[in-house]
């Protein structure tokens, strides 16, 4: 057996089982977590609502192929206050992921390890001041 | 399992005195579970007289000796070396001998075993996953970087040894959310190890150890929680292991993988910061 397959192996037959493995409660459990572990939590969060929105996404531009009528009716409920709220919901997402996508870039090439900590603040706080203003813009607009 | 008391002092933090003489009472909620013994797990809640200098695992050793005989309770060195008795501590990962029960407040503290390795018994939970993550890196256990020129060796000690930092605790591996669900990834401790034999590699087959860290359950499976970091208690970081190990592999791709190498891109001084924060010789 080589070595890859004895490590893919280790685990098969445990001699306990692992039923104190915390599964996907573990992800996200917010006990004891410090900031890392915040901005793991965000990023998974976050990264899943895109994923999600993705999909809306594609569901949404389907209407264009319904006709004029279909995608003004449509733009009518975009211009709603709540559907304004799903969009700043949105951009603080896209904010969140995106700038922390940075950090992990840059720590997963081994840059900037000593200082990871306060890129993610310094991140934060950058995407708290664009989803302000991106915020303001939005209801502007509308 | 060690050290059934009989009712001696349990700590040497307060010399010829019971730590846990009263002066105030500490509210530990205890997780207990007996695996094939007792139906289902609980949780037990026991008042326990708590003086300055009081730890949690003094503590958990009143409950033994007064209280309940029957709890199970790992430990040794009771001065964060030997790396037995880890749990989980108010929702964090921690050694029980050096978590003094004044940091904790004055509410309940809940204390369970490490998270995602097997049960044995109430707060002991079995190693092995853990140690067969360590060996499958071939682990280095002595460093030959990092001992001090001024360093005394004790009388009859031709030099000193310099071990490696980790010891074993396994709270890395209950910390890490992707360990959670992901039984097969070598997790932190393992792949801190192997950062180690790339750093300083003494003769091993630093290909090999790269070829096993650069796998879908090694080092790309890590999503920089940073937790392991933060509940390592002897300043190993095995998040910036992980990190530079993919550094490592990345600037090294095209290169052949099997093949020993003898230099590493250098061991730290003995008088870099990093080490001077591990508090060891």
């Amino acid at each position: 057996m080589s070595e890859r397959e004895r490590l893919a192996n280790r685990d098969a037959a445990p001699s306990r089982p692992l039923d104190r493995r915390r599964g996907v409660a573990g992800w996200v459990d917010p006990r004891g977590r410090r900031l890392g572990g915040w901005a793991f939590i965000l990023n998974r969060v976050t990264g899943i609502g895109i994923v999600v929105y993705l999909y809306l996404h594609l569901a949404v531009l389907s209407l264009l192929a319904r006709g004029p009528e279909a995608w003004d009716a449509f733009i009518a409920v975009a211009l709603s206050p709540l559907f304004l709220f799903f969009d700043v919901v949105l951009l603080a997402g896209l904010l969140i992921h995106g700038l922390n996508g940075i950090r992990v870039t840059l720590t997963g090439f081994g840059l900037v390890l000593d200082a990871q900590k306060a890129l993610f603040v310094a991140l934060m706080v950058l995407a708290a001041i664009v989803l302000l203003v991106g915020a303001i813009r939005l209801v502007e607009v509308a | 399992m060690s050290g059934l008391d009989g009712g001696a002092p349990v700590s040497s933090r307060v010399p010829s005195v019971d730590p846990l003489e009263r002066s105030a009472v500490a509210r530990l909620r205890v997780y207990r579970s007996k695996p094939g013994v007792e139906a289902a797990p609980r949780f037990e809640t026991y008042e326990v007289p708590a003086s300055a200098g009081a730890t949690v695992l003094d503590a958990l050793l009143w409950i033994r000796r007064q209280r309940d005989p029957g709890l199970m309770v790992r430990h040794s060195c009771l001065h964060a070396s030997c790396g037995t008795c880890g749990m989980r501590i108010a929702g964090r990962e921690a050694l029980a001998c050096v978590t003094f029960l004044d940091d904790l407040g004055a509410g309940e503290i809940t204390v369970e075993p490490l998270a995602n390795l097997p049960l044995v018994g109430d707060l002991v939970v079995d190693m092995e996953p853990s140690y067969a993550r360590l060996r499958a890196v071939g682990r280095p256990l002595v460093r030959e970087s990092e001992i001090c020129p001024e360093a005394q060796p004790a009388e009859g000690i031709a030099e000193p040894t310099r071990f490696e930092d980790c010891i074993e605790c396994g709270l890395c591996l209950s910390a890490c959310p992707i360990v959670a669900t992901d039984p097969r990834y070598l997790g932190p401790a393992g792949l801190a190890a192997a950062w180690r034999s790339v750093e300083e590699p003494r003769g091993s087959a630093v290909g090999r150890v790269l070829a096993l860290a650069d796998d879908e359950q090694g080092v790309w499976r890590c999503h920089t929680a940073w937790e392991c970091t933060e509940a390592c208690p002897s300043n190993v970081d095995p998040a910036g292991s992980i990190m530079r190990l993919r550094r490592a592999i990345v600037l090294g791709r095209g290169a052949p993988s099997d093949g020993p190498r003898t230099e590493g891109p250098g061991p730290k001084r003995c008088n870099d910061e990093r080490t001077r924060t591990t508090g060891q010789p």
